[in-house]
């Protein structure tokens, strides 16, 4: 009988191959649907009016005349008067019409009022007199730390210190299992003492000093200290496909969605739940909701969000029509994802050695109304020895938080590892050297040794590195930087039914997605290769919650879940198979092994049935078996967390314009056992450009007067483009030691660490620090000027 | 409203349009084609090109009305006869694709630069592809499968000559 592990190498077929995605001929052929594609017979064009102004109450709403106008199916206030609106682009009233055109048509005739309240968007400036917090812990404060993803540990003795104004209701905590918020937070919640809510609230919360060892006298006896300022800004995920829904009522009890999303099976818990919030009572069992493509997602496509509750009401008033809302570009950029910045000032004691003995920051940032929490830090290299860390949230009128890949950790990287790159510099050693040196600090010092060492062969780093400031004559200054990362990545939890039919096809079903990094792929090939059957040979659905439930993608970890589901389920089925066959061949079923398109006799040359054969004994019905992950009745664990990765960079400068040219980046990389090694290259080398675009020109530029976005478009919101390109080369360490660890996902770890290690490079190119990402050439020309020009 | 007549993938469709509907509107919600995608609406990602005469246009950026009377071609009658364009095949094996909403429009673009250049550069294929945006992102399997198609179009030009 076939057994719940992974093949070892030398047996694998399909596992660690490179295969071309399964969904690439729809995809190139414009055939792919994705939600802004769907187009049901009677559908309704939703659009939404979106309030103008930062922070402000509404005190009017009058749709007399948009529901006049002849085409408009319904109309819905979203929020009324009364209501606060925390930024600019919040829903104010949504509506229906036959077309796109009177639909926009129809929100020009809606008349709002607003009384127009002050707003705060300035998150750069260092907040100077900002008083610590001591009070208890408002519910906001509570979902500010989950979305910040504030370390469980971190939020239970917060909320045990500082007391909660909120209760516990059996809702909350039902809600938060729905999100799978653990039990110990749950537990210090429930025992957290009550106290009555603060009366005023500043933008500015400052945290308790949070301090180890005793940095004060590590500091003085330093043998040497460095100090900087470093900062990362709001960045948007401006997805290719905006945020969308599809919303209809078949009849008057159910609804079907397709939403553009990368939690399909979270959608009907969420859209349940809020609708009998606003009076709709539904089950999140009569929610279906599908989707076969996504056209991006990167962390903001996981809640229902309120356009999906609109499209749903509007669908409702129009007779249960199907309503489509999506969001355009402006939309998509102020309101749909923003990336929370964080700045800080950080100084490093060492020895002389290069030895770093103490940490000491104060850090600040938001992630919008609800504030910004401290990133990681000092990232990775946790274990220095004496740190002081204080960090002040700042509640802005930026707009939402959202998750972005590998969440507070490109803001940790650029922190942490800008700061001990300015540490060599001070100290005159190569930060290659000082790395080194302090990767004991660090929770896998053999595996980032491994990867800097590979990332030094790769880019010629020992041969090339020069200390800080390129000396050669001329405008164009050439550096190296360099950053490491880490990311957990282990499965979520997730389901699905594997179908061996008589007629020798293989189906499998799960309520998972593709976000793009080849799912179905990956699934296919797990399959494949535990069945002894071509990719080809096995059909994959996805994307329906009729199928068994699947977590969201989110922190790398689809790849894990589906992986160990498909083969737990493969596993099973296969090993029915073998016991019906096992008496024509004549051995006991663990005799049996499932290769090339056959089941054979293991070891023995010739004896074997063809697999079409073989399922042609299994009755009418076929086999179908069902595999979860995590299973601790089916060990081992087929998942596993924890990776490193090594990134460097090499920039030219050009010192007269201060634009910053990528020449190549270098990118070491692990994630335990690679199912499909073509698209796991693809996520590094898709990291790697999207970490040069937030690296140098991403950043949600506000108007402190306005407060409003003033690049809400992808000509000022500046991606990176062909022409960013440098050479990429990405080397995965695969292999003993890595491979039996099982797998890992991926999707986070390579984004974290472009934006550290462009930063160095540029330091080391121009012999000076530019504090702040992006690193646009006004900033480069301003920080050579401070330094008192070129070298 | 006003009444228009354009071919479209070598079908006559005939409909009557707002002044104010978007070639791209045209070709998703008239004709019913959705290859050809939305990402901006204001001509700066290219996910909506599609050929117009043969050259490529942002349909986001052209009028229906301003293609009365010509003749557009999509993603969708890139494959002919059930196979896929060199182009479409290499997107594939080079894995140039991740999410795919931007790849209709990189095709459509890249179709045309090949029209106009068979055998590109590196650098020239980045040039006459920088008006489309991935966020993926493929831009480095982009430009590998732009150069594998120009190849397989070359042996297969001088494939059919030597038949001839
Ligand atoms: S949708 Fe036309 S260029 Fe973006
Ligand atoms: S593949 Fe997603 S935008 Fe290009």
């Amino acid at each position: 009988m076939a057994d719940y592990k992974w093949p070892d190498a030398q047996h694998r077929t399909l596992i660690g191959t490179r295969q071309s995605r399964l969904d690439g001929p729809v995809k190139v052929s414009g055939r792919a649907k994705y939600t802004y594609d769907q187009n049901p017979k009677g559908l309704l064009a939703g659009a939404i009016l979106r309030c103008p102004h930062a922070h402000a109450k509404v005190v009017s709403v009058d749709t007399s005349a948009a529901e006049k106008i002849p085409g408009v199916k319904a109309v819905q206030v979203l929020q009324g008067p009364g209501k606060e609106v925390h930024w600019a682009g919040d829903e104010i009233v949504a509506l229906a019409a036959i077309n796109e055109g009177i639909a926009e048509d129809a929100l020009r005739a809606i008349k709002v009022q607003y009384e127009v309240l002050p707003h705060f968007v300035d998150d750069a400036t260092e907040p100077k007199s900002a008083a610590e917090e001591t009070g208890p812990l408002a519910l906001d404060d509570l979902i500010n730390m989950f979305s910040n993803q504030v370390p469980e540990p971190q939020i239970s003795s917060t909320v045990q210190k500082r007391g909660i104004s909120f209760p516990v209701t059996d809702d909350l905590v039902k809600r938060m299992r729905s999100f799978n918020v653990g039990e110990n937070v749950i537990k210090a919640l429930q025992s957290a003492p009550q106290k009555s809510p603060e009366s005023t609230r500043s933008p500015f919360k400052k945290s308790a000093v949070n301090v180890t060892g005793d940095p004060d006298q590590a500091f003085k006896t330093a043998e040497a200290t460095s100090e900087g300022l470093y900062g990362v800004p709001v960045i948007t995920h401006c997805c290719l496909e905006a945020h969308g829904v599809i919303a209809h009522w078949p009849d008057a009890e159910h609804l079907e969605t397709q939403v553009s999303t990368q939690n399909v099976c979270g959608m009907p818990d969420q859209i349940a739940q809020a609708l009998t919030g606003i009076g709709i009572p539904i089950s999140a069992s009569n929610i279906r909701n599908r989707q076969q493509h996504v056209g991006g997602g990167f962390g903001s496509k996981f809640a229902a969000d309120r356009w999906s509750l609109a499209a749903a009401q509007l669908s409702k008033k129009a007779g249960g029509a199907p309503v489509k809302i999506m969001l355009d570009r402006r939309a998509e950029l102020e309101v749909a994802g923003a990336r929370p910045s964080a700045y800080a000032h950080v100084k490093l004691a060492a020895k002389k050695d290069g030895a770093i003995t103490a940490w000491d920051s104060q850090s600040w940032g938001t992630g919008g109304p609800l504030g910004g929490n401290m990133p990681p830090i000092p990232y990775i290299f946790t274990e220095i020895p004496h740190q002081r860390k204080q960090h002040i949230s700042i509640a802005t009128n930026i707009g939402p938080a959202r998750a972005w890949r590998a969440p507070n950790h490109p803001q940790a990287a650029v922190l942490t590892m800008c700061a001990i790159d300015d540490l060599a510099a001070r100290l005159g050693m190569d930060p290659f050297d000082v790395f080194l040196k302090n990767l004991p600090l660090t929770p896998r010092a053999n595996v980032y040794e491994a990867e800097l060492r590979k990332a030094d062969e790769l880019m010629q780093w020992k041969k090339r590195w020069h200390p800080r400031g390129d000396e050669s004559s001329g405008p164009m200054k050439r550096g190296l930087g360099l950053s490491i990362h880490t990311w957990g990545g282990r499965g979520h939890q997730g389901a699905g039914d594997l179908t061996i039919h008589p007629d020798g096809t293989v189906e499998y079903r799960s309520g998972t997605q593709d976000l793009g990094t080849g799912t179905r792929t990956a699934i296919a090939m797990v399959i494949g290769e535990t069945l002894g059957l071509p990719l080809n040979a096995i059909t994959v659905k996805i994307g329906d919650t009729n199928f068994p439930h699947d977590g969201g993608s989110g922190g790398s970890t689809t790849i894990g879940a589906v992986s160990a589901e498909s083969r737990r389920a493969a596993t099973d089925a296969l090993n029915e198979l073998l016991a019906k066959v096992a008496p024509t061949l004549g051995v006991a079923p663990d005799q049996l092994e499932a290769l090339y398109g056959t089941i054979r006799v293991k070891d023995t040359q010739g004896k074997s049935i063809t697999w079409k054969k073989a399922c042609s004994m299994l009755g009418a019905t076929g086999v179908t078996a069902h595999g979860q992950n995590p299973d601790p009745s089916k060990p081992p664990d087929l998942t596993n967390s924890g990776v490193g990765g090594a990134q460097m960079a090499d920039v030219s400068v050009d010192v007269e314009t201060g634009i910053v040219r990528v020449n190549k980046m270098v990118a070491v990389q692990d994630c335990g056992l690679i199912i499909n090694l073509k698209t796991a290259e693809s996520q590094c080398y898709g990291a790697l450009i999207m970490g040069i675009s937030y690296a140098l020109f991403e950043e949600k530029i506000m108007d402190p007067t306005t407060g409003r976005m003033l690049n809400p478009n992808m000509q000022f919101y500046r991606l990176a483009g062909y022409g960013d390109i440098p050479e990429l080369v990405v080397h995965m360490m695969t292999g003993p030691g890595y491979d039996e660890r099982g797998v890992i996902g991926l999707g986070e770890p390579p984004v974290v660490s472009p934006g550290a290690a462009i930063s160095n490079a540029v330091a080391n190119a121009i012999g000076v620090r530019v504090p702040f990402l992006p690193i646009t050439p006004d900033r480069v020309l301003a920080a050579l000027e401070k330094k008192g020009g070129a070298a | 409203m006003k009444s228009v007549e354009i071919v479209v993938n070598g079908v006559e469709r005939r409909a009557q349009v707002e002044p104010r509907m978007l070639l791209v509107h045209f070709l998703r919600d008239v004709a019913g084609l959705t290859g050809t995608h939305i990402g901006c609406e204001t001509s700066l990602c290219g996910a909506c090109t599609a050929l117009l005469d043969g050259r490529a246009v942002k349909s986001c950026t052209v009028l229906a009305v301003q293609a009365d009377g010509h003749s557009v071609t999509t993603i969708e009658a890139l494959a002919s006869e059930g196979q896929l364009h060199p182009l479409q095949e290499s997107f594939w094996e080079e894995h140039a694709l991740q999410c795919g909403f931007c790849t209709p429009g990189m095709i459509m673009c890249a179709s045309d630069l090949l029209g106009s250049n068979a055998s590109p550069s590196d650098r020239e294929i980045r040039e006459g592809l920088s008006g489309n945006l991935c966020r993926c992102t493929g831009y480095q399997n982009i430009v590998g499968a732009v150069k594998s198609a120009s190849r397989k179009m070359k042996r297969r030009t001088a494939a059919t000559a030597a038949k001839k």
